[in-house]
């Protein structure tokens, strides 16, 4: 399937997948991590469960320390 | 539009800014310089002499409580600005009440906890309210690495990639650099309905 991963296509090889596959997969390893399915928040309690499928739009975005 | 026009839409605007460290001491100074109407400032920490290099405070202020601080700091520079200040933790609770009624919100916290527990709160609980951050700051130089994302209401200011560490401090130029992106989004976001033809424009782009 094709997704959109932060503003960039990408092809994923499963019909779906979850939030948790889909964070493992892209080694997105970071703790603090806000979750945007198609400008949806997903919770962090809903990352296991939370189905991507094809053409969603998904944001993931890495919280850092500063300011 | 000219200035006067400019200052009359904005002095019946209301922004919150949650953190008044680096990133909301400086962002509060701007909008305050152009007479954002009413800004919501909350924090819990007290001015140490290690703020002053980045932070929007003085010498003599040093043990304040942060809000107190920036709300004299805000007074000596546009008196006509309304000041509510919220010595306090922001919490998933507490942030929906005490931002209720603001036109955008300021992420300005230091700690990516924090950070996390602002978006998440707001984009869960305030669908369609516009949020402004900064993420990734630490350092020097890097000029073009600093830049402006969007999607949907949450707007993201920084290189998105610099964190602070030992070697990797939070310095005033650069911290001021996404301060004042910030400020100029939550601008450009107040101003976004009155500026048309320059909308039509950008849009194109899109």
């Amino acid at each position: 399937m094709k997704i959109t991963l932060n503003n960039n296509p990408e092809e994923i090889s499963a019909e779906n997948i979850t939030v948790s596959a889909l964070l493992k997969l892209k080694n997105f390893t970071f703790k603090m991590l806000i979750v945007k399915i198609n400008g949806t928040l997903v919770k962090k309690t809903e990352y296991d469960t939370a189905t991507i499928i094809d053409g969603d739009d998904v944001m993931v975005l890495h919280l850092i320390s500063g300011g | 539009m000219t200035t006067e026009e400019i200052t009359n839409i904005l002095s019946g605007k209301k922004v919150a800014i949650a953190g008044c460290g680096g990133l909301g001491s400086n962002c509060a100074v701007s909008l305050c310089r152009v007479g954002i109407g009413t800004l919501v400032i909350a924090d819990f920490d007290v001015v140490s002499e290690s703020n002053l290099n980045r932070q929007y405070y003085f010498q003599d202020q040093v043990g304040q409580k942060k809000v107190l601080a920036l709300t004299e700091n805000i007074r000596r520079i546009n008196p006509g600005v309304r000041v509510i200040a919220h010595d306090t933790m922001l919490t998933a609770d507490n942030i929906p009440l005490l931002f209720a009624d603001c036109d955008v919100i300021v992420e300005a916290f230091d700690q990516a906890g924090q950070k996390e527990i602002l978006i998440e709160t707001v984009l869960g609980q305030m669908p369609g309210r516009p949020l402004v951050a900064g993420l990734g700051m630490a350092g020097w130089g890097m000029n073009n690495s600093i830049r402006y994302q969007k999607t949907d209401n949450l707007h993201i200011c920084g290189d998105g990639v610099s964190e602070i560490s030992p070697d990797m401090p939070p310095l005033a130029p650069r911290v001021c650099m996404v301060a004042n992106m910030q400020a100029n989004t939550v601008l450009e976001i107040l101003l976004e309905k009155y500026t048309s033809s320059r909308k039509d424009c950008e849009s194109n782009h899109d």
